[in-house]
């Protein structure tokens, strides 16, 4: 992501709109799922031009995430555009490691890498994901699909619970 | 367009984008209606999750179209307001919700299907077709992925889910052909750049992962089918196909300009 601002109001602005908290997830920031992608401050207009990716083609957060850019930018004084950029499509290996850190700590599994080739050729059996409660390499995947489109269900063998996981896009 | 002339290739580009949003956009809505009638919970999602990717798919399309057209229409204008003979999605997405196993039968063909297809339109020449199967292309390799799973617990299951297994690839038959049909609209695209490929030069690819999935799954490909469906790309729809349109759009066609 890159941020361009021409003064302390503009950064100001810019570092509010980084720090909005997914609404699916609120423990990571959009800018931590990589879902901000730029981010352009005119002082002088008091605009602002946001550009986000949405994570999957029928995300219903991608609504909320917008007027949430829109009112902290109205918070501070800015009238906000925001842009939908399609490509390159988002991946989750944008993520930052602070990231996938917090995602761990609220109980969700973080993504792998993502592969070119995609989960088609990849064997489930030797997908490795960590139990984000105990720490157990011993999971299974119950469902491909979890709570959300970005998510699988999972169950800890070791400890016994269920957990989601971030799934590598 | 006036009587005589020839579509312009906008004209063409936007029937083409049309009829791939329209297939996404009627399997979305059978697939919703899974929601509370899955054999499990978490069968309700996952088909609820597969829906709102195609749906999402449909949306960034239509708006599309709509610039192509030169209409202005938006996303709605598409999916609420047309009539049946309007849609040009083929047939086997409109198809009834079956069992469990036709669902699994028809999402295994069309991922198949969209995978290809997707793939061929990587590098269109038109941005935004570009940048939606850059992002479709990952989530249909999921959907192909969950159904391939499903077909292989089913037919390599009990004898029941076999037997099933089996009905449902029969029943999906004879709506296959109309996926691979080089319909006028594809032509004009893949002239305009817009795909790299006829969808007849989609159908070995797709195909191949079907009999791959069918093969390790125990069954076996049906007969070649005695009828198939036709007319889908051309708006002549099965009887299905308007009570699927009624239930889609009574909100917004009782309600008109409503917004929540």
């Amino acid at each position: 992501m890159t941020v361009a601002s021409k003064s302390v109001a503009g950064s100001a602005v810019a570092q509010a709109i980084s720090q909005i908290p997914d609404p699916e997830v609120p423990v990571v920031s959009i800018a931590d799922l990589g879902i901000l992608r730029d981010v352009a401050v005119d002082e002088a207009q008091r605009s602002i031009v946001v550009t986000i990716t949405p994570t999957y083609s029928g995300c219903p957060a991608m609504e909320a995430i917008r007027d949430r850019i829109e009112h902290e930018a109205g918070v501070h004084g800015f009238a906000a555009e925001v842009r939908t950029q399609l490509s390159p499509a988002w991946t989750t290996d944008w993520m930052t490691e602070s990231g996938k850190e917090a995602l761990r700590r609220f109980g969700i599994a973080p993504p792998g890498p993502a592969h070119a080739a995609g989960p088609v050729t990849v064997r489930l059996s030797r997908h490795v994901v960590t139990c984000p409660h105990c720490g157990s390499e011993d999971t299974t995947e119950i469902s491909h699909f979890g709570s959300t489109a970005c998510k699988a269900l999972r169950r800890c063998n070791a400890c016994r619970e269920p957990f989601d996981e971030f799934k590598a896009l | 367009m006036t009587a005589g002339s020839a579509p312009s290739p906008e004209a063409g580009s936007a029937a083409y984008v049309l009829a791939v949003a329209d297939d996404a956009m009627v399997y979305a809505q059978r697939l919703g209606e899974w929601l509370t009638n899955a054999p499990q919970i978490e069968e309700d999602m996952a088909l609820a999750n597969v829906s709102l990717d195609l749906l999402g798919q449909a949306r960034a399309l239509y708006a599309r179209v709509g610039e192509l057209d030169g209409s202005g229409r938006g996303e709605d204008d598409y999916a609420m307001f047309r009539d049946e003979r309007q849609w040009r999605n083929v047939h086997l997405v409109e198809q009834e919700r079956g069992d469990f196993a036709r669902e699994m039968a028809r999402m295994l063909w069309f991922a198949s299907y969209q995978h290809e297809l997707y793939a061929a339109q990587l590098a269109s020449s038109d941005p935004v077709v570009a940048g939606v199967a850059g992002k479709a292309a990952k989530e249909v390799r999921y959907h192909l992925d969950h159904a391939r799973h499903w077909v292989l617990r089913l037919g390599d299951g009990t004898d029941e889910s076999h037997r099933r297994m089996q009905a449902a690839l029969e029943w999906a038959a004879p709506y296959v052909d109309e996926l691979f049909d080089d319909h006028a609209a594809a032509v004009t695209a893949v002239e305009a750049g817009l795909v790299a490929r006829l969808p007849s030069e989609l159908r070995e690819a797709a195909q191949g992962r079907v009999e791959a999935v069918v093969s390790e799954a125990t069954l076996t490909m049906p007969d070649p089918p005695t009828w198939r469906s036709r007319g889908g790309r051309d708006g002549i729809h099965s009887r299905p196909m308007g009570y699927l349109l009624a239930e889609l759009q009574h909100i917004s066609r009782s309600h008109p300009g409503a917004t929540w």
